[in-house]
């Protein structure tokens, strides 16, 4: 091929690319506004909480599939920028959730304070560009972006977590997160430079027809090249240390309760639903990706040369020529090479995903900060969130209808999350404006003064524990129905731990609506007066919460349809 | 609205108390008096609705009818293939039956809440329509969301009016409860995973209520395999999920509880094998026993029990004896034997001997009680034993040559000590809270000649207690008896141990009589404050009384409406057994068997 016509086919791909790349770009423009509006002068006169509004209520419009969500099932999969990205049903849903979150979350940064005229570009800016790396994480279909976009999303997170000025406590978390993150960061491009070493790809489908060409039932039998193993498990432990990071799962949480306790609770609204959410999406990607080659991949499209220059372009990061180069159109049909691929990183998930939950829970006990308890919760959702992960990869070899479903379980947990966690922490931030306190023992006796904040705060508890008929369960029941289709002695064994650690975290979680709603209000504080708009807001979240959990035929519907698409 | 239509009228029963308390949210500060009158009303309109289906609305409970009546479904997820499916028949009728009414009475009991007068009103009508819903319901998923409802109103109900140790006694009932619903969520699951409604012949799908048999104006029923073409022609949802899953041959799996019963009866999609060489529906038999002996309370899983009744208000008490105990009795008859019936043949004598030992144990520890309230508390644990042992009673077997007499009457005889009990206790827990109104402790020691005081309560009460007794006349008598005679055929030394029982009862029921009743003079605190009953007081009594005199001379009453199900449900179960439990095996298994007491082959 001649370079004309790798230029001509580059700008082609570019202008096909960027129809499906519009939410992403218009985060960018209003960022670009947001910026601008700081020097020029006549723009500094609107409030940026507007223009961020705009900007982020426009993206999520044009994050909607052609002819609206009725449409998801047409979606299908589009590799675009040269299959460095992928546009699926996954990518639509996760974009839909995080910029529906960004909307929120704009304007709870506005109602309580946090971004004021000032200081406004500066915050949405940080957020915008934060929620753009993530929308990135939740397409991303090469080793190269998704390491491109776990910094995108980090670094303006890391300065959120520190953006309250003259906060010894906020300057600290934003550090820890910055060191942790770093730390974490190198391990996982190490660990993906191991595993595009060894097999000359970056592009996750290939990098699965090419482990599926490497035949490891057959090296695992005849015991020869053990070391080419040994490299792609600790090739695999490292990326997984980035993405257990960036999930905060065990043992790599050390930050997450210490950010969240030193940064404002709005921030952590954002860490805790935006970036989890994309962690995971990413952990789909990288997970279910490596484990599963696609089958029109090996057939026809995307066309070759797109596999090509992506894994080009990541050989140019290596010095190493590819060790084992095996061409794509060598490999079966048949699927079962990766079945040892795909035990081993469902084990690995599944035991991160048992520790991560009961550790969260446990630790949340004895929290008295509230923040500190619910980054702690945090912690234990995540846990919950990567078990059907680990179901997914597990069904990826005998039943991708079941595999779909899984991921399906794990958008509706996420889209029930993001009210739940959203509201808690909208709570803490309004109370905390009200009352300049975030310890729990302050919050007692709430229900006497400011009763619908209290009877909201009570139902997103209980939501989070997953009592019916509030739609923490309906999520929760989703998950445990992915582990018990996935059957198996690993995946029974999570949904037992699983069982058991939500009757681990009623304990918790009910003390604080013990607190709230029976114990008598301290002498120490003042009335709690909230305002109107505040009260609104919480309610405004919380509703979801109670309808989702009624009815969440909607959801449920949109989410199998996603989950249906994504591995057709 | 159309009240002809079940759905509706079954819909209104269950979600009346949900509509009532989201307009109380509304009523304005300083209006206690009128939410308790408006609460009360809806207790009443529910009540007056469950009596409406004896034969005065359109929606009537046909007496003599086995088959589950009124039977109605929506999808409601059919992503999960989740469904609003409700119907009534013998054995949930007298349950709702009985909550409408405890429920009202209870309500009738909270005159005396004070504290957040509005909350309490909210809560406690969220509560009925958890507990109404748990009866009614059809689907698994609906049963367990209902099952769920309850329990944080409950929370709430005893954290925050209860007595001094409030705290623990809530959170240790919540916790209890919980840990036996994650333990039922995985049953579910696992059943419903390995269900399959396209392996059901067309016979079993009538028996389960998906297809209907119309009846022609000859009086003659369309045959089942009309039906079920008729119904797989049809556009409804679940026809098209059906006639999908055959083509592409893939299972259905359902969370309809009575088409799970027809496959556990009449398939072996619940026999496969899974941990430690069990199968699958032992495990699930296992999981779900656990979940609803829990709650009804069988030793030794009852300690939440004694601690929930002395902290909760006396009206909450009397709805967790009255009411919420039952369900646990319920879910058994209901959900464990029917569907997974391997699993109950097998662990027959293990159930049995749960109920005896929670017999036994429940009334030495009632006998051993100073506080008034803990004994009443422990004697529901002993009388539930009851319900256990008569669930429990596998007597159709190949040594009695399948004859299902006695086991029926077991059965009977354990869903009337339900009501029966549900009646006594409730009225027995008011009868305490009455007395503690007014002198502020319940030590037993303290008390002693309330007879000269307060002679129509104590009248009142010593009728009560005799029916908890199970004294010939009275209520508590007629289920006593059934299921003690009928365990005879099951196991001559379980019998022997439970007629015992009753002389524990009448040790524990007497001796409290004589220590707060009878004796010269009350010598505790407060003698100035034993006033007469009220005339709210009598009302809430006085039917509790009536009831309990009216079940024991002519059980009729109650046994007409559940018998015919009741035989149904253990008519099916021994057919299984004659399918499924050969006479050489059985033989070999009561042989073998050590658990297994000495059988008379005769009858």
């Amino acid at each position: 091929m001649t370079l004309d016509a790798i230029i001509n086919h580059l700008m082609s791909d570019t202008v096909d690319s960027l129809a499906l790349f519009r939410p992403e770009l218009v985060l960018c423009a209003t960022m670009v506004v947001l910026l601008l509006a700081k020097i020029i002068p006549l723009l500094d006169r609107i409030d940026p909480f507007l223009l961020a509004l705009v900007g982020s209520i426009a993206a999520l419009v044009t994050a909607f599939p052609e002819g609206g969500l009725a449409e998801m099932a047409a979606v299908g999969r589009t590799e675009i920028f040269t299959g460095m990205l992928v546009y699926d049903s996954l990518t639509v849903s996760l974009r839909l959730i995080l910029l529906v979150f960004a909307v929120l979350f704009v304007v709870l940064a506005k109602l309580t304070g946090l971004a004021d005229r000032q200081d406004g570009q500066d915050f949405f800016t940080l957020v915008l560009g934060a929620t753009l790396g993530m929308c990135l994480m939740a397409s991303a279909n090469h080793l190269m972006t998704v390491f491109l976009a776990v910094e995108m999303a980090s670094v303006p997170s890391y300065v959120l977590a520190g953006i309250v000025k003259g906060r010894r406590r906020a300057g600290e978390a934003a550090l820890k997160y910055a060191v942790y993150g770093a730390g974490a960061a190198g391990v996982m491009l190490y660990g993906i430079s191991l595993l595009v070493g060894v097999l000359g790809t970056a592009h996750l489908p290939t990098v699965a027809t090419r482990l599926a060409a490497l035949d490891i039932p057959a090296m695992l039998a005849d015991g020869g090249q053990m070391g080419t193993l040994m490299v792609l498990s600790l090739a695999a432990l490292m990326i997984m240390v980035g993405l257990a990071f960036k999930l905060s799962a065990v043992p790599f949480h050390f930050w997450c309760p210490d950010v969240f306790e030193g940064a404002t609770a709005e921030v952590d609204a954002f860490l805790s639903v935006a970036s989890k959410a994309a962690a995971l999406a990413l952990l789909v990607r990288v997970a279910v990706g490596v484990s599963s080659p696609l089958a029109e991949n090996v057939a026809s499209a995307p066309p070759p040369h797109s596999v090509q220059l992506a894994s080009h372009v990541s050989a140019d990061g290596n010095v190493g020529v590819p060790t084992i180069g095996v061409a794509a159109e060598a490999i079966a049909e048949s699927t079962d090479p990766l079945s040892p691929v795909r035990t081993f990183i469902a084990t690995l998930l599944g035991v991160v995903a048992a520790v991560t939950c009961t550790f969260g829970n446990l630790a949340a006990y004895g929290q008295t900060n509230i923040k500190r308890m619910l980054a702690y919760s945090t912690i234990a959702h995540a846990g919950y969130m990567i078990m059907p992960v680990a179901a997914a990869v597990l069904l990826m070899g005998t039943n991708r209808v079941a595999a779909g479903e899984a991921i399906s379980a794990l958008l509706i947990y996420a889209a029930i999350y993001l009210f739940m966690n959203l509201g808690a922490f909208a709570i803490v931030a309004f109370l905390r404006n009200a009352m300049q306190s975030e310890t729990i023992d302050d919050y007692a006796g709430l229900i006497r003064t400011a009763p619908i904040t209290a009877v909201s705060m009570t139902l997103i508890l209980v939501s989070l524990i997953g009592l019916p008929p509030l739609a923490g369960f309906i999520g929760k029941f989703a998950i445990f129905m992915s582990l018990v289709d996935a059957g198996g002695a690993l995946m029974i064994t999570l949904l037992v731990i699983a069982s058991i650690n939500t009757a681990i975290s009623l304990v918790y979680y009910l003390r604080v609506a013990k607190q709230i709603c029976i114990d008598p209000e301290p002498d120490s504080r003042g009335p709690v007066e909230l305002g109107i708009l505040p009260s609104a807001y919480v309610f405004a979240v919380t509703i979801p919460v109670v309808l989702l959990g009624i009815y969440p035929t909607w959801l449920t519907n949109i989410a199998q349809v996603a989950g249906e698409q994504l591995f057709k | 609205m159309n009240l002809s239509n079940p759905a509706v009228y079954l819909s209104l029963v269950v979600f009346l108390p949900v509509l009532g308390s989201l307009i109380l949210a509304f009523f304005p500060r300083g209006s206690e008096e009128a939410q308790k009158y408006f609460t009360l009303t809806v207790t009443v309109l529910v009540f007056l609705l469950t009596l409406g289906m004896f034969g005065f609305s359109d929606v009537q409970f046909e007496v003599g009818q086995a088959d589950m009546q009124h039977l109605f479904a929506y999808e409601w997820i059919p992503t999960f293939g989740i469904q609003y499916l409700m119907g009534i028949d013998g054995i949930s009728f007298p349950l709702v039956v009985l909550t409408a009414f405890i429920s009202l009475l209870a309500m009738g009991a909270s005159w005396n809440i004070q504290k957040h007068v509005k909350a309490y009103c909210i809560l406690f009508l969220l509560l009925e329509t958890g507990m109404l819903g748990v009866f009614l319901a059809l689907d698994f998923f609906l049963f367990y969301v209902f099952w769920e409802v309850m329990l944080l109103p409950m929370y709430f109900l005893i954290g925050v009016w209860g007595g001094p140790r409030r705290e623990y006694a809530a959170i240790k009932f919540f916790l209890y409860t919980l840990l036996g619903s994650v333990l039922m969520l995985i049953a579910i699951l696992m059943l419903y995973f390995n269900s399959d409604l396209t392996k059901l012949q067309p016979e079993h799908l009538a028996a389960a209520g998906i297809i209907t048999q119309q009846v022609n104006d000859e009086g003659e029923k369309e045959s089942e395999q009309d039906a079920f073409s008729r119904w797989s022609t049809s556009d409804d949802l679940l026809a098209a999920r059906y006639k999908e899953a055959r083509a592409a041959g893939l299972p259905l799996p359902t969370f309809n509880i009575l088409a799970m019963q027809q496959i556990g009866q009449h398939t072996d999609q619940f026999n496969g094998k899974m941990w430690l060489d069990k199968s699958l529906q032992w495990w699930a038999f296992v999981l779900l026993f656990i979940g609803f002996a829990i709650k009804v309370p069988s030793v030794p899983l009852h300690t939440w029990l004694p601690d929930a009744h002395v902290e909760a208000p006396t009206p909450i008490s009397m709805i967790l004896a009255g009411v919420l105990l039952k369900m646990g009795g319920y879910g058994i008859i209901r959900i464990c034997y029917p569907i997974c019936p391997a699993a109950g043949y097998e662990l027959a004598f293990i159930v049995c001997s749960i109920g005896v030992l929670s017999m036994v144990y429940g009334a030495f520890a009632a006998l051993a009680q100073k506080d008034f309230k803990r004994l009443v508390a422990y004697s529901s644990v002993s009388h539930m034993g009851y319900v256990v042992l008569g669930l429990g009673v596998w007597s159709a077997w190949a040594g009695t040559n399948y004859d299902p007499y006695y086991w029926q009457m077991g059965m009977n005889g354990a869903m009337f000590q339900m009501i029966a009990h549900g009646i006594s206790s409730a009225g027995m827990f008011f009868l305490v809270g009455v007395i503690y109104d007014r002198v502020h402790h319940r030590d037993l020691d303290k008390f002693g000649g309330l007879f000269a005081k307060m002679p129509v309560y104590s009248g009142i009460a010593v009728g009560i207690f005799f029916a908890g007794l199970g004294l010939p006349g009275l209520c508590g008598f007629i289920g006593e008896v059934l299921v003690v005679l009928s365990s005879w055929k099951y196991s001559q030394a379980l019998a022997v141990i439970s007629a015992f029982v009753v002389i524990l009862t009448a040790g524990y029921i007497l001796w409290t009589i004589q220590r707060v009743y009878l004796g010269p003079e009350y010598k505790g605190p407060h003698p100035e404050a034993l006033t007469p009953m009220t005339g709210r007081e009598m009302s809430i009594a006085i039917p509790l009384l009536v009831f309990a005199i009216w079940f024991g001379v002519y059980p009729r009453s109650v046994l007409d409406y559940m018998a015919p199900s009741v035989n149904q449900t253990v008519d099916q179960l021994t057919e299984w057994t004659k399918e499924n439990v050969p006479a050489e095996d059985a033989r070999a298994v009561a042989l073998a068997g050590p658990l297994r007491g000495p059988d008379s082959g005769d009858r």
